[in-house]
């Protein structure tokens, strides 16, 4: 509470522009989320509104939810309802790159116009506290030589998740397909898993873990990220499995968009991200800066598709 | 600090002007998004969660609880009057109250249901006062393999709620688990039977499904049928719950507070499974001379029972948010995020590090708990006098009200399509005897058994023992087994020695 009214009191202070406010560049915007309240994206949506109403970029917001399948029923509605329009956004992400491929579905990310990648979040490998496993060297070496006997919980399949096991028993010489992983509904089930030594080891981004690992009913081994997102743990590239997988967050604008109004989009998310508020709530969410846009995040998207659909055919999933 | 030292704190912070409006305001719209079938509780915060920026947390949390709260009071009231579950857990609720209500006995049902709901409410949030970190402990230790085992529990429900013929009853649960598969499979992200539509892929909602096979099967029959009787006036009787309805219901109030509880604890349990557990306890429970009532005129502990089970698991959904930061329900999961725009991150410290803002939230619960009760006894009256309305006007209402709620589940036109289709479906259930309370519970626990099973089969490497060899998944189907087979074979001794 008192650190919300720090962030209330310090934006204007810290803008130092003549006027307390920035300029008015929308007066209001519709966020679509094609995911439940509560997730990744949601919450991105709502930090994007926080902060961006905070400094007076955008008059309102007005929130869509349509949730399931990993965005892909979400995806054709906002396609469908909101084509050519200037004043909308859809928050989506490596999720969404990974379940068009396994849903087959007709309509993918290339049916909308990108527009920012804001944040990145590294996965992180936990084992219940009391686990015989104390590092990460050693949860390789327990993979290394049975791939199928330690038992991995996470996301849904086909996930950020998912396709990190992958990556990681591919670079331990195993097939993709020969770990055990257990797909959960949603981050609860998937903690209270792990918590109750359910399953072996667990994976999920770090920030949902984050707290489990703090109050010590959790060991954190490794996280995937290229550099450490945590200095107390060491990276998997470090620890001698070379795998970098983050799950990005970004925003995209409906198919459509004429080439002026897709700028303004462009500049106004510019803008968010030059704030030290954005820069605040990063970092109290625990959530990398990922800032990219135009051709640089498009060309971005390809390599990732590109990656994502060779994990997922070993698995057998795409 | 003392769950009574934090109480009492609590009570100081939850009984200040202010925070009392806070619970008033949130009361009055759980009530009325419960009683309206698409929109729920986590959609409602969600649509508040902007007020975040201008309200102090304790406030909005409190408001966020009276939602939470007001939504399991206000979902039995269609169940019961109109045959219209407004959520998952009030499903069960209809298989009685509706029957109640047809016969006179409305006043009755909606006063057992929310009394029922106060007395689980106010034991739920005992539990959660006192008991949070021990059960929730507890929960931690059930896996996969238990939850399968407890599914398989819940199915020897279906043996209530068969009608006539067994061939007919599983007939209607093999159409229910068929439904259930509809959508992507959680294990391999693969889509089922949705026929490239993407409306599909998240498979069909439950509320939509009870909705159509309760209400539109039910008005499309009469709407087919009328010509053949005359048009009965259905009486509204009286309003208020007699002895006899007291005595009744006091023991399946407990029994369903018992019972619900835990099972909102548990990180996969809900309040779908004991809702079903306590009707099937009811009817095994009730007294011989009561017992022709059920799926007939409607027995009382048909409500009473389901309805508590209902409010404690909504209370016990809470424990697992609070002591360990973990959101197992949409609802936990939307109360999560508004911690965290307030820069509040919960997790097992949240009792520690926000003790206050913990115990004033547990406070307004109680607070919000009296509130209801309040708000919904005198309703009751009100209610029931739905009933007066002509017959045709009457379902031409329900048919606009189960349609207006279906579309605002997702906003989506192939909902719609799929209320009349499965409701025409339920039409021709009913006229040749089809009973559809198996087709809900088939479609209820069909997929979460499967995934659990499947989990349970992938950390035991594919292994079948392990549903037996894990202690309380053995003790679970134990109790399944005398469950299904055990009214039987004491009635058989019973006959035989009489």
């Amino acid at each position: 509470m008192l650190h919300r009214r720090h962030l209330l009191l310090a934006a204007p202070a810290l803008l130092a522009a003549p006027a307390a406010r920035a300029e008015q560049r929308f007066p209001s915007m519709s966020m679509f989320i094609p995911a439940g309240p509560g997730g990744g994206w949601d919450g991105l949506g709502r930090a994007i509104e926080q902060v961006a109403r905070q400094a007076g970029l955008v008059g309102t917001f007005q929130f869509e939810n349509i949730g399931g399948a990993g965005g892909t029923v979400g995806l054709p509605r906002f396609v469908a309802s909101k084509r050519g329009r200037g004043d909308a956004l859809m928050v989506s992400g490596s999720i969404m790159v990974g379940s068009v491929l396994t849903n087959k579905t007709p309509v993918g990310l290339q049916s909308v116009t990108p527009v920012a990648r804001l944040t990145e979040e590294a996965d992180v490998i936990v084992v219940p506290a009391s686990s015989p496993i104390k590092d990460i060297a050693g949860f390789l070496a327990a993979l290394k030589a049975n791939p199928g006997g330690t038992s991995i919980a996470g996301g849904s399949a086909g996930g950020t998740d998912h396709i990190a096991l992958g990556l990681i028993l591919k670079a331990l010489g195993h097939s993709a397909r020969q770990g055990s992983y257990v797909a959960f509904a949603g981050g609860g089930p998937a903690q209270a898993a792990i918590l109750g030594a359910q399953v072996s080891a667990g994976m999920s981004g770090l920030s949902e873990f984050a707290e489990q690992i703090k109050a010590g009913r959790m060991r954190a081994l490794a996280t995937t990220g290229a550099t450490r997102s945590d200095p107390a743990i060491p990276t998997l590239k470090e620890s001698g499995a070379d795998v970098v997988i983050t799950n990005w967050r970004g925003t995209f604008a409906p198919p459509g968009v004429r080439p002026d109004a897709l700028a303004k989009l462009v500049a106004l998310m510019q803008e968010l991200h030059g704030l030290p508020a954005w820069a605040e709530l990063l970092k109290t969410r625990d959530w990398a800066d990922a800032f990219m846009v135009g051709a640089e995040f498009a060309s971005f998207l390809d390599r990732d598709r590109a990656q994502t659909e060779a994990v997922l055919k070993e698995i057998g999933l795409a | 600090m003392s769950a009574f030292e934090g109480l009492a704190l609590g009570f100081g912070h939850a009984l200040t002007l202010g925070n009392l409006g806070w619970a008033l305001l949130g009361c009055f719209l759980g009530t009325a998004v419960g009683v309206l079938p698409g929109i729920g509780p986590a959609l409602t915060i969600a649509l508040l969660l902007p007020i975040t920026f201008q309200v102090e947390a304790t406030g909005a949390f409190i408001l966020f609880c009276g939602i939470f709260y007001g939504a399991m009071y206000g979902g039995s009231t269609t169940s019961i009057l109109l045959n219209t579950p407004g959520e998952s857990g009030s499903i069960i609720t209809a298989l009685e109250g509706a029957k109640m209500a047809r016969n006179g006995r409305a006043g009755p049902a909606l006063a057992t249901a929310a009394i029922g709901s106060f007395v689980a409410g106010t034991i739920g949030t005992l539990g959660i006062s006192f008991l949070g970190p021990v059960v929730v402990d507890f929960a931690l230790k059930l896996g996969p393999a238990e939850y399968f085992s407890l599914m398989v529990l819940c199915f020897v429900t279906v043996s209530a709620v068969l009608g006539g013929s067994a061939l007919r009853g599983l007939t209607s649960l093999a159409f229910g688990l068929l439904l259930g598969l509809v959508g992507i499979d959680l294990q391999t992200g693969q889509p089922r039977m949705t026929f490239g539509i993407p409306e599909l892929l998240d498979g069909v909602n439950v509320v939509l499904v009870a909705v159509a096979l309760f209400a539109v099967g039910e008005t499309l029959y009469l709407a087919w049928r009328h010509h053949e009787g005359a048009a009965v006036v259905r009486p509204v009787g009286s309003i208020l719950m007699s002895r006899s309805d007291w005595k009744r219901s006091w023991k399946p109030w407990l029994r369903g507070s018992f019972l619900g509880f835990p099972f909102g604890v548990m990180p996969a349990g809900g309040t779908e499974m004991p809702t079903m557990l306590s009707y099937y306890a009811e009817r095994r429970l009730v007294a011989p001379e009561h017992a022709a009532e059920f799926g007939t005129t409607g027995a009382i502990e048909g409500v009473a029972g389901p309805e508590a089970a209902n409010n404690a698991a909504a209370a016990g959904i809470l424990v697992p948010m609070l002591t360990l930061g973990l959101p197992t329900s949409a609802t936990a999961a939307i109360m999560l995020s508004a911690f965290q725009s307030y820069g509040i991150n919960p997790g097992p410290l949240l009792f520690e590090q926000q003790s206050a803002l913990v115990w004033t939230l547990i406070a307004s619960l109680y607070v919000a708990n009296i509130m209801l009760v309040v708000l919904n006894l005198p309703l009751v009256g009100l209610w029931a006098r739905i009933l007066k309305v002509p017959q045709p006007q009457l379902y031409a209402g329900i048919l606009v009200f189960a349609t207006i709620g279906t579309y605002g589940i997702s906003n989506s036109v192939v909902d719609l399509v799929l209320l009349y289709g499965i409701g025409v479906v339920a039409m021709f259930m009913r006229r040749f005897d089809f009973p559809t309370a198996p087709v809900v519970i088939g479609m209820i626990l069909g997929p979460m058994a499967e995934q659990a099973m499947r989990q349970a089969l992938t950390i035991s490497q594919g292994d079948w023992t392990t549903f037996v060899t894990r202690p309380g998944s053995a003790v679970l189907l134990v109790v399944a087994v005398a469950a299904l087979v055990g009214p039987r074979v004491w009635g058989a001794w019973r006959g035989r020695a009489a």
